[in-house]
């Protein structure tokens, strides 16, 4: 019928994906265990943005789904950001 | 002839809206975190060497393979096969258990140090070590009671598929339930850099 065809995402695809999230993790754990002070945090925080990304995108399927949910999803994160930048700046310049 | 109205993408869509709640409300805390570190710098260093970064990381490897799991499981059901299915699935659900023992393990360990919310001892070391291991316990906390609400929902789905209420072309329920669960990942994702890491 209407039904469209739904993408079937392989089990190696979800494999590789997980293992590059384990290499991720290790790595933020790395960084911030040699200091590297304010850069270890910014790094920590940058690998979990990137983690996150992969997440929504393979195991949310975010990737094969209309454009909508990606466009949603955006706006949402888009605003979560900034409000906290917004009130970063409030505290930073106050 | 009966005919049994469906909508997969609208079902998707308000799961997505749920979602987005969730991320607004995980978001609050994110910034009141954020907040009270940057008020706090010297506390909240000190007191984030008090946590385990050797169990957070086990946990955090934990949620991702759980994460895999129950995406893996609905390629499994779209192939129809039903028993791989069954199995991902109770392979989530019991990664979620160990995940939660895990946290047990941390949690205690914590009380026994006398660090819990109002306990005499945090109380000496200050304002700064009281927010700290106020927001890790409730943020964790908050976290915790997902997983929790979240092994109920894989169990629904496990029980669907068995019963043949979930098929091969019938599977945005499935779906929904590993969006949740996917959910949980993500906001783990950030609260464990946040509290373990950046020290």
């Amino acid at each position: 019928m209407a039904e469209e065809k739904h993408h079937i995402t392989s089990y190696k695809t979800y494999l590789l994906v997980l293992s590059l999230l384990i290499v991720f993790t290790l790595l933020s754990v790395a960084i911030t265990q040699i200091e590297l002070s304010r850069w270890a945090a910014a790094a920590a925080l940058l690998v979990a943005g990137i983690k996150s990304t992969f997440v929504l995108m393979i195991f949310m399927h975010l990737k094969y789904d209309q454009r909508m949910f990606r466009v949603m999803v955006g706006l949402i994160v888009a605003l979560v950001v900034v409000v906290i930048i917004i009130t970063m700046l409030d505290f930073l310049f106050r | 002839m009966s005919v049994v109205h469906r909508d997969d993408i609208g079902s998707k869509l308000g799961m997505w809206l749920f979602i987005f709640t969730e991320i607004l409300l995980f978001g609050g805390l994110f910034i009141t975190y954020v907040v009270y570190r940057y008020l706090h710098q010297e506390a909240f260093h000190l007191a984030s060497q008090e946590l385990d970064v050797a169990i957070g990381t086990i946990n955090t490897i934990i949620l991702l393979i759980s994460s895999a799991t129950i995406a893996m499981s609905i390629t499994a059901i779209q192939q129809k096969k039903k028993k791989l299915t069954l199995a991902l699935i109770a392979t989530t659900i019991l990664l979620a258990i160990v995940f939660l023992v895990n946290k047990y393990f941390e949690w205690g360990a914590k009380f026994e140090h006398g660090i819990f919310p109002g306990s005499e001892y945090l109380d000496q070391l200050g304002f700064g070590d009281v927010l700290f291991f106020g927001l890790y316990f409730f943020m964790t906390g908050l976290h915790a009671f997902h997983i929790i609400i979240g092994i109920a929902v894989l169990g629904f789905m496990y029980y669907y598929v068995k019963t043949d209420r979930l098929t091969h072309d019938n599977f945005q329920l499935l779906e929904n339930g590993g969006l949740y669960w996917h959910l949980v990942d993500l906001i783990w994702i950030f609260l464990f850099p946040l509290f373990y890491l950046i020290a």
